[in-house]
């Protein structure tokens, strides 16, 4: 007696969720989050990231006191760790909708254990990701520039370029992730409603929750609409990287000015969310005692998808590295092998290429470390893909500098080369989001269900009716169609 | 208001497994009631054929909405960067000429026009959601039922409503219980 939903036994598919887990089972566990009180050691990480917060503050009023001169930005690197933390930071959020949409349209059902969470992700990153491109303009009071503003002096953005391109998709990318993360919050907001057990509580939650009901024909429309929300999504995600790549992809700067940018970018970015998630997600799941809903099967999955993004990324540095050879463009081929191998020539000083060693920093975190994943031993041990998933994030905002300053630093014109050193301003910032992104991260886990709780309750075994069943033989016993033996 | 007068609102019939709360669904399909419905914590696929439920129709709003996006974005381009009269009385165009592409280049705005109509298609979706559930809603007398906080845990309910047609206090609940519930009720709301 299985609905449709059922593992296929014949191909070694298990439930996701141990044997015997109910679905008052995965309330309890997902809302008694919220209602507990907070453990220690959230305070302590919310205190710190309310301090790192702090940090970020005084660090952009210095910046805005002083102009974007207290940067280490200037020529000929324009772009330095302003545009590198923007596309690290908006690459972390695309593993949100890539686990939330595209791989509900391919009806991945272990998505539902961490997808709320890498949403949640996607939404903070993609604020973090917003702030670098609104400060680095130098005059943040006159972004409203950049919106097709009526105004006295008939002046009006140029949507040729690919920065205006930018504005679009990251502001319509954080529009529609918040909402795609709203609808998905409507049915557990009213668990959390419906559980609560004073009027505070029962209001707020009450008041997100919209008086849903769980009515079923409100699911149908519902389960349409995050159909939709899913189908959008998907080409959005894939555009707002693509369209980040066209940043650099449409200069003509030798290291930027190549076709498979756009497939680069995207690969990387759910490469680098992927790795945050994951080491989130370690972090959550153990403070929290989550291991039965997030198990060791849904990180195994999640390596895997890091093991095959990697193999993608690696790819691209090869094939950037053929093109530069099949080209025969010198300015290209010198990129290549002096900025970012440290080959070639001696500059006056008798040194290699001075930034050479990010090169292979990033060589190492983003195609060698991820090789671990090919055993399974690796892909089933928490501290190794804890650690892992680290190395890859570093390895990603490597990604990012190399491309970004190794490639301006030293490009045509000997002469007008130049060094890159980051000032103390630069470095106080980029930590500085991590405060704001982990205070709003740790506010999401405390109040809000970090796990879809509905979605969840849909993979237990026997959630389904199984209608043929029925109609075939209308008296059928409900003991053999128990959705789950009791405890 | 204790002595405030009373009405039937509902009836409210409680399952504990999702093949009860089916088999239930096809019976009062069956008996052609079409105010009623079934309350679950999860979506449950099979309900749409159980309860006899036609497929929604939100995704022409949403394609709807996502052209007018593009459309949107195709005329603010082209105005603002193409053509330098004064339409709208919003101040004039700036017709550019950047890279050598000519001012009204379209291959350009394909990014904008893509990402606008992704933005209204998105608002069109969340608000027809709302619309056609006819949510948010202060509040509904099926709230009045204190078994009714297990909808969003782990339990099953019907409810049919005493504006249907066919509802009738005694054979609405003679049917209901045909259907064995293992709880069944009859919420009252207060008349104003």
């Amino acid at each position: 007696m299985s609905s449709y939903d059922a593992p296929i036994k014949e191909l070694g598919e298990t439930y996701l969720l141990p044997e015997g887990t109910t679905a008052n089972d995965v309330t309890e566990t997902i809302a008694g989050v919220t209602e507990n009180p907070a453990p220690r050691g959230w305070w302590l990480l919310f205190l710190l990231s309310l301090s790192v917060l702090g940090v970020m503050t005084a660090a952009l009023a210095y910046l805005f006191y002083q102009g974007v001169g207290a940067w280490g930005n200037n020529a000929p690197v324009y772009w330095a760790w302003d545009i590198t933390n923007f596309v690290w930071w908006i690459g972390i959020g695309h593993a949100g909708t890539l686990i939330s949409a595209i791989l509900f349209l391919f009806r991945q059902k272990w998505r539902t254990s961490i997808n709320r969470f890498a949403e949640a992700m996607t939404v903070f990153a993609v604020l973090c990701a917003g702030l670098f491109p609104a400060i680095h303009t130098g005059r943040p009071w006159f972004d409203y520039y950049l919106f097709p503003i009526p105004n006295q002096m008939d002046m009006w953005p140029n949507f040729k370029s690919p920065l205006m391109w930018d504005v679009f998709a990251v502001s319509t990318y954080l529009t529609i992730s918040v909402i795609f993360w709203y609808v998905g919050l409507i049915p557990d907001f009213a668990t959390l409603r419906d559980r609560s057990k004073n009027l505070v509580r029962k209001r707020t939650y009450g008041f997100f929750a919209l008086g849903w009901r769980g009515a079923h024909r409100h699911w149908q429309v519902y389960e349409r609409a995050y159909l939709i929300f899913a189908g959008i999504s998907t080409p959005l995600v894939l555009s707002v990287h693509s369209v980040v790549s066209f940043d650099f992809a449409t200069s003509v700067v030798p290291g930027w000015h190549t076709t498979i940018f756009p497939p680069y970018f995207v690969a990387g970015a759910v490469f680098s969310g992927f790795a945050l998630v994951m080491t989130l997600m370690l972090i959550c799941r153990t403070v929290f005692k989550l291991q039965n809903i997030v198990t060791i099967k849904h990180l195994d999955l999640m390596n895997k998808f890091m093991l095959g993004t990697g193999l993608l990324v690696g790819y691209a540095y090869a094939m950037e590295f053929f093109i530069a050879w099949y080209s025969a463009n010198p300015y290209e081929q010198w990129v290549f092998l002096h900025n970012r191998l440290g080959f070639g020539i001696l500059d006056e000083n008798g040194n290699w290429g001075p930034l050479w060693w990010a090169y292979y920093a990033m060589v190492f975190c983003n195609v060698v470390v991820p090789q671990i994943f090919w055993f399974k031993r690796a892909r089933t041990s928490v501290p190794i893909m804890f650690i892992a998933s680290i190395l890859i994030n570093i390895g990603m905002w490597f990604e990012r500098f190399v491309i970004i300053a190794t490639s301006t630093y030293r490009d045509f014109l000997p002469s007008s080369w130049g060094m890159f050193h980051p000032t103390g301003i630069d470095i106080l910032t980029y930590l500085g989001t991590f405060g704001l992104f982990f205070t709003l991260f740790l506010l999401f886990v405390r109040w809000i269900p970090m796990i879809a709780i509905a979605e969840v309750k849909g993979t237990l075994p026997g959630a389904h009716p199984d209608l043929h069943a029925l109609e075939a033989h209308d008296e059928t016993p409900d003991a053999a169609a128990a959705p789950v033996p009791a405890e | 208001m204790a002595n405030a007068t009373k009405k039937p609102a509902l009836y409210l019939a409680e399952y504990d497994t999702p093949n009860a709360l089916a088999r239930a669904a096809m019976k009062v399909r069956d008996a052609g009631y079409k105010s009623w419905d079934c309350h679950t914590p999860y979506p449950m696929h099979g309900m749409d054929e159980a309860m006899g439920l036609p497929p929604t129709r939100i995704g022409f709003i949403s394609f709807a909405f996502g052209m007018i996006g593009v459309a949107t974005a195709v005329f603010m381009m082209q105005y603002t960067n193409a053509f330098s009269f004064d339409l709208l009385n919003i101040g004039a165009g700036y017709p550019l000429v950047v890279g050598g592409k000519p001012p009204g280049a379209f291959p350009s705005m394909v990014p904008i026009m893509f990402e606008l109509g992704v933005l209204l298609c998105g608002f069109a979706t969340l608000f027809g959601l709302l619309g056609i559930i006819k949510l948010p809603r202060h509040n509904h007398p099926i709230f009045e039922s204190n078994r009714f906080e297990a909808a969003t845990d782990d339990k099953f309910f019907i409810s049919i409503e005493a504006d249907d047609g066919k509802f009738d206090l005694d054979r609405t609940k003679a049917l209901l219980e045909s259907t064995n519930p293992t709880h069944l009720e009859l919420i009252e709301e207060e008349v104003l």
